[in-house]
């Protein structure tokens, strides 16, 4: 009797164990993907012209952010999904690592010519001569002002100056609105600690050396930079009201900043354009390049990249989609997609701005509609004009750790813990320990 | 005699599918993370043997000072507010009759509440400038901190949302309420204690088993703290660090080791220090409950 239960349990776990079925990696048609979902026509349309090109191929897509634990889990573990979606900095930095493999022969094989991308995103997704992604997006970096709050104030729009720093904090002290102790409206905020890098790129310094193995934060350039913002911070509110207060924006909806006077100019993402068309259409805003402290515009460009993962079982096919998915007519058949998808909910469209030049050509010579918004046709050619001039922070292999470390020395200095001089050779040291841990150096 | 071995075997039957859980999902990997604690390993290339090397590194690490304090000043202000507030809500439900079940209820329905759900709702209610808490707090003549932003206020308001929480400890405490003698109160009452002296020397030695239970398995859940402040300060990797290291708990920052450095040898470190500072703690508050702690079962 013992011997058949336990023969009877031995059954039910071995059945149990073979009813997990064929994992996908046996699959010889299967290309699973990590990072990227299905949320509009630009990620729906392109799919839909891979499947039709593929028809063979199953397209799994796991829908969902990326997530850096759970693809780095599967890497160690050898069964890495086909295909890894995530923002280009991160990709370069598992370039850097190996947690991605070259596409030098998957880029021949279909003739890709890498010169149709833009430089800068091209420079993040290359390590060591060799690609390890395809650049999908790309998105700039520009400043977004409130007209009335600034003409309130007697400035003009148009002339607010991002070059010369000491009139911009000038110009700052005067827009900015505090009421009984407590802050109203936002004069300018620079965006830190995000936008930490675009500072320092404006006073003529990248933050990581052009081979990413080294980091530049003690730079006196950089900290001046660093002074320069978080004065023009601490000058307007002490940085827990400050924070505070941006944290009580709509940002993303009709009562955003912007609609309800909380804040007269910052930099941002170019994507809110498109945010702030769709959402409060009637705001008064004006788009214009961030300068360098020569008065030469210039910007940061971001956004994500496809790459293939070590491991991956199927490279062939996932090259094959990733190839498929950032081609210009791709790119054209999601633009239409997306605009006609705008259209039916009478909105404008503004573009798709991605990382291929002539992908990027076709669709604002083809298919951008701004329908009169003032807010679109104002902003797009300001990031089209901006598109050429961007720069990008090289792949690092201790990545996270150096923007962790100097968004860290930003903060410090914001809250009033330690000089800009001392955070930011704390923050240097952090970083080279850091990296000499990844690299050895 | 047979049947005494009938029974140890059913008893190793029964214990035998935890048994095995523990083995393969609690025991194995703190071996192997012991292991990895003396190794390099990125999860991406072999591991290296590098000895006690991580374990010197966190002597030294400014960083698990500060995290380690972060934690502690958690726990220290978290657990006591806890247990009194839990404590005292479980008394008023002891006096809310018929309606005690519906109270109970309603007491409990929080502890429901998805942690991220609740990170997210909390930021929103604590914003130092349009906050709802520092709102309420106006009405009665008050200025509320930045309790989100302000690197001195964000662990009290950490400890606040904390509180949240408290129903499930409060039914804890109801039930233990329930089991002291009522014939002890009916004695005292007739020698003339007041309600004070009854709660001090009949319903605090009376649950004060229970007490310490909750007080061992809260400390230990306050050290080991991580989604709250994750989502509501790290979960956003856009705004990750954007707060400074004041919301740095220890686990966060073993956490940040682990899978954003892939410091995994580091982080294992990390894992089994804070398993002796646990241990420890956790010592300290047995040796101290033969002193404080009655239970009926044994003389006094």
């Amino acid at each position: 009797m013992g011997r058949a239960w336990i023969l009877a349990v031995v059954a039910a776990l071995a059945t149990g164990c073979a009813g997990l079925g064929e994992s996908p990696d046996d699959a010889p048609n299967v290309l699973t993907t990590m990072g990227f979902g299905l949320p509009d026509e630009h990620a729906t349309a392109r799919v839909g012209v891979f499947r039709q090109k593929y028809p063979g191929i199953d397209l799994r897509i796991t829908e969902g952010a990326f997530d850096e634990q759970q693809f780095l889990s599967a890497v160690a573990s050898g069964e890495p999904p086909d295909l890894v979606y995530a923002d280009r900095i991160k990709l370069g930095g598992f370039a850097a690592r190996g947690a991605v493999q070259p596409i030098d022969d998957c880029l021949r094989r279909h003739r890709v010519d890498m010169s149709v991308f833009r430089p800068a995103a091209v420079r993040q997704v290359t390590v060591d001569g060799h690609t390890y992604g395809l650049p999908d997006f790309a998105t700039v970096k520009l400043m977004i002002l409130n007209n009335p709050a600034l003409r309130a104030a007697g400035i003009d729009p148009a002339t607010l100056p991002t070059d010369d720093w000491q009139a911009l904090a000038e110009q700052t002290r005067k827009v900015t609105a505090v009421d009984g102790g407590r802050i109203r409206r936002i004069g300018f905020d620079p965006k830190l600690p995000d936008f930490f890098p675009l500072w320092a790129k404006a006073n003529g310094v990248e933050l990581i050396s052009p081979d990413g193995r080294a980091a530049v934060l003690d730079d006196p350039k950089v900290v001046e930079a660093m002074r320069f913002t978080t004065d023009l911070v601490k000058a307007q509110a002490p940085w827990a009201s400050f924070k505070a207060f941006k944290d009580g924006f709509d940002e993303f909806g009709a009562g955003n900043q912007y609609a309800k006077d909380q804040l007269a100019a910052m930099p941002m993402d170019s994507f809110y354009i498109n945010t702030l068309a769709t959402n409060s259409p009637d705001v008064d805003v004006t788009v214009k390049p961030m300068t360098d402290r020569t008065g030469t515009p210039f910007t940061e460009l971001g956004g994500q990249a496809w790459a293939i993962p070590r491991g991956a079982a199927h490279p062939e096919q996932a090259c094959d989609f990733l190839v498929t998915m950032t081609a210009k007519d791709t790119w054209v058949t999601a633009a239409k997609a997306r605009r006609d998808g705008l259209a039916a909910k009478g909105r404008p469209y503004g573009g798709t701005f991605t990382a291929n030049r002539d992908a990027d050509a076709a669709i604002f010579s083809e298919v951008y509609r701004p329908a009169g918004n003032r807010i679109v046709e104002q902003g797009v050619p300001v990031v089209l004009s901006l598109q050429e001039k961007a720069f990008a922070l090289p792949p690092s292999p201790a990545a996270p750790d150096l923007v962790r470390v100097w968004r860290s020395a930003a903060i410090r200095v914001l809250g009033g813990e330690q000089t800009a001089e001392a955070a930011l050779a704390q923050a240097q040291r952090e970083a080279d320990l850091a990296l000499r841990r990844v690299i050895g150096r | 005699m047979a049947r005494q071995r009938g029974d140890t075997r059913a008893a190793w039957m029964f214990l035998s599918p935890w048994i095995a859980g523990f083995l393969v999902f609690t025991a194995g990997p703190m071996i192997f993370s012991l292991f990895l604690s003396l190794t390099r390993y990125d999860m991406l290339k072999p591991a290296t043997f590098v000895g006690l090397d991580n374990y010197q590194e966190l002597v030294t690490d400014p960083k698990v000072g500060i995290a380690l304090y972060n934690t502690l000043f958690f726990t220290v202000l978290h657990v006591p507010l806890l247990i009194v507030l839990a404590l005292a809500l479980a008394s008023l439900l002891r006096r809310a009759g018929r309606a005690s079940g519906f109270f109970r209820t309603v007491l409990y329905l929080p502890v429901m509440t998805p942690p991220v759900a609740l990170a997210a709702m909390f930021l929103l209610l604590l914003n130092g400038q349009t906050g709802a808490i520092n709102e309420l707090l106006g009405w009665f003549g008050f200025t509320g901190p930045n309790w989100t932003t302000d690197p001195a206020w964000i662990k009290p308001g950490l400890v606040l949302m904390s509180l949240w929480g408290v129903g499930s400890t409060a039914v804890i405490y109801l039930a233990a309420l329930s089991r002291v003698p009522q014939e002890l109160y009916e004695a005292a009452r007739l020698d003339g204690a007041s309600s004070w002296k009854q709660f001090w020397h009949i319903t605090l030695p009376g649950i004060s088993g229970t007490i310490y239970f909750t007080v061992i398995v809260n400390t230990i859940a306050s050290l080991q703290t991580f989604t709250e402040a994750y989502a509501m300060f790290f979960g956003n990797s856009e705004v990750a660090d954007n707060q400074g290291d004041s919301a740095l708990f220890y686990v966060i920052y073993l956490f940040q080791q682990a899978f954003s450095s892939l410091r995994m040898g580091y982080a294992s470190a990390l894992a089994w220090a804070l398993f002796v500072v646990i241990a420890v703690i956790t010592a300290v508050q047995v040796r101290a409950s033969r002193r404080l702690v009655y239970y009926e079962s044994e003389p006094r």
